[in-house]
């Protein structure tokens, strides 16, 4: 054991011990209380809540959750009725519908951050409703969303669309009307026409800033599409949240956490790559 | 020196004027400025900073407006940026995204938007080779040190074959050695091609070794120029020897003594802003006979002024 570890294999292995202390810990307050029920309860309370039930916790031990984790995953795209879709079916819905607002988002909020951060006056005449809608909460917006659209999936579309639009839209006018003067000024000395300005040097030079505002943009986007499948229902991971709580599933609910956790970092993830390839060293 | 009857590049009555943040009464940073450029000629402005000078190179550049005055070259006024005029940024403005390459090349297609990718790449890399950096051209900003990047903005400026350059202390932010390489390459360069440069510069050394006439400014505000020195050492100039030219000293003591003292006492020209402007001429071929290096603690300028008419 002479050899040294790297950084990340420390890292590793301060994350696997974690690991391991959770599991633990969890195993601990999940073991069967049958002994102490006994003794503590008042047996006649017991008898109420159904004896033997009282003394099994709905809380799934670790190994009970590694059961139905492997069990889901591996037939995630089952379709047994409204009620019972496999995991996959359900994080589509969800993924499709944020991917969906949250373009629908970026085909308005980059185009208007570039106007925006172009114009003094835009910038000035817009800052207002700006900073009025930008601290409302998405979900607000749903009543009003269903009450016009009419469409419960369309409105949990619209919602992530009204929710996605401000971060990419005020760091799209940040990078903008931030590009170096320099720049600029090259391309004014070279007479690059407005739109090759546009696309080959604003652009590029404000994508990092517009990248950064897409990625806040598409966490919000993912936490705000639970909260709103919970309200509209019928599909979606946020659905089946609040369904397995109906059933009292908390192994399933503890399951779809774990998913939305997943999916979370996969999408940012994904933004992590395309900031680097858009990150440029001064 | 050159005559007089085509100058290329015409300043008249130029004067920036802000409106005071105060309220109070507006600044004039300069006013009455005139001169005159020559085809090939080589013109340095050392001087302190809140001259205006930046100012100027960026009204000749097209970037910036003069409150008053014109500016007219090859007989057009200049009245915005132009391809005619190439312009060398004292943080040489490379855009870090793009390669040194891809940098050049953004200028030739901007400057020749017809030509064809392999023509636009060949035409960008024989000014990178000219500047010493074939080898490096797929490296991007941050992989080059300072010098290096600064032969880029030589390179991008030069490849668009503007029909004058702008300079604005280029070598500023460089080290001692690597300017003097650069220098020397600048040099070669506007000697093959006879290019048009003003240049702005805080380095008097570097005003001799590069320009033709050297332009001096009076302290703002109302800054003005005070002196324009013909520079007579003959060309092609060595760094490494160009000290033991006889008119080295003269016209090196002349620029000292301008810069260090005299540079302030024009503020007689403030009582009387609408004077005309005409700069002395300091002309060391004036002097009867050089002076030996040995004499060059006296102020060697000031008996061989005369004036002219601008």
């Amino acid at each position: 054991m002479k050899t040294k570890l790297s950084l990340s294999q420390k890292a590793g292995l301060v994350s696997v011990g974690l690991f391991a202390v959770i599991l633990l810990v969890w195993q601990l307050a999940t073991l069967p209380e049958a002994t102490t029920t006994a003794a503590n309860v008042d047996p006649e309370y017991a008898a109420l809540m159904g004896g033997a039930a009282s003394s099994a916790s709905s809380f799934p031990t670790p190994a009970a959750m590694a059961q139905t984790v492997w069990e889901k995953l591996s037939d995630p795209f089952y379709d047994n009725g409204p009620n019972d879709k496999g995991i996959g079916i359900q994080l589509a819905y969800s993924i499709a519908r944020v991917l969906a607002g949250f373009f629908l988002a970026a085909a308005v909020a980059i185009p208007l951050g570039f106007a925006i951060g172009n114009s003094r006056v835009f910038y000035q005449a817009l800052n207002p409703y700006v900073q009025l809608l930008k601290p409302i909460s998405p979900l607000a917006w749903m009543p009003l969303a269903l009450y016009t659209i009419k469409d419960a999936s369309a409105s949990a579309i619209f919602v992530i669309f009204i929710c996605s639009l401000w971060p990419m839209l005020i760091n799209t006018a940040h990078g903008v009307a931030n590009v170096r003067r320099d720049w600029l000024d090259v391309s004014r000395t070279l007479e690059v026409n407005p739109l090759r300005k546009a696309f080959r040097v604003i652009l590029p030079a404000a994508a990092p800033t517009i990248l950064t505002g897409m990625r806040i943009s598409m966490g919000i986007a993912w936490l705000v599409i639970v909260a709103a499948e919970m309200l509209v229902g019928g599909t979606g991971i946020g659905y089946f949240v609040w369904n397995e709580w109906n059933n009292l599933s908390i192994t399933n609910v503890l399951f779809a956490i774990l998913m939305i956790g997943v999916v979370g970092m996969a999408l940012d993830s994904v933004f992590g790559v395309l900031s680097k390839r858009v990150a440029y060293q001064e | 020196m050159s005559s007089t009857t085509h100058p290329f590049l015409q300043v008249e009555n130029l004067a920036r004027i802000y409106p005071s943040p105060t309220g109070g009464d507006d600044v004039t940073v300069f006013d009455h400025v005139n001169f005159r450029i020559h085809k090939g000629e080589f013109v340095c402005v050392p001087g302190h900073s809140g001259c205006g000078k930046s100012t100027i190179l960026n009204i000749l550049a097209g970037l910036d407006s003069a409150s008053v005055g014109n500016v007219f070259m090859d007989g057009r006024e200049v009245s915005g940026p132009s391809l005619d005029r190439g312009v060398i940024f004292q943080g040489h403005a490379l855009m870090p995204w793009l390669t040194v390459l891809e940098n050049v090349s953004f200028a030739v297609k901007s400057r020749w938007a017809s030509w064809s990718k392999q023509k636009v790449r060949d035409h960008a890399m024989r000014y990178i080779e000219l500047v010493g950096l074939k080898g490096a051209e797929h490296k991007k900003p941050s992989q080059l040190s300072g010098g290096m990047k600064q032969r880029v903005g030589i390179a991008r400026a030069f490849s668009i074959e503007p029909k004058m350059l702008l300079m604005d202390e280029p070598f500023g932010a460089l080290d001692a050695l690597t300017r003097g390489v650069i220098q020397d390459e600048l040099l070669k360069i506007c000697a093959e091609t006879q290019q048009t440069v003003f240049m702005i510069t805080h380095d008097v050394d570097e005003a001799i070794l590069l320009s033709d006439r050297i332009m001096l400014m009076s302290n703002g505000p109302h800054a003005r120029i005070a002196e324009i020195v013909n520079n007579t050492l003959p060309r092609p100039r060595e760094r490494s020897a160009i000290h033991k030219q006889p008119h080295y000293y003269p016209i090196r003591n002349h620029l000292v003594d301008f810069l260090v003292s005299r540079s302030k006492q024009f503020g007689s020209l403030r009582d009387a802003p609408d004077a005309p402007s005409s700069p002395a001429v300091f002309d060391p071929a004036d002097l009867i006979e050089p002076e030996p290096a040995v004499a060059h603690a006296l102020p060697v300028g000031k008996p061989h002024i005369h004036l002219v008419n601008a």
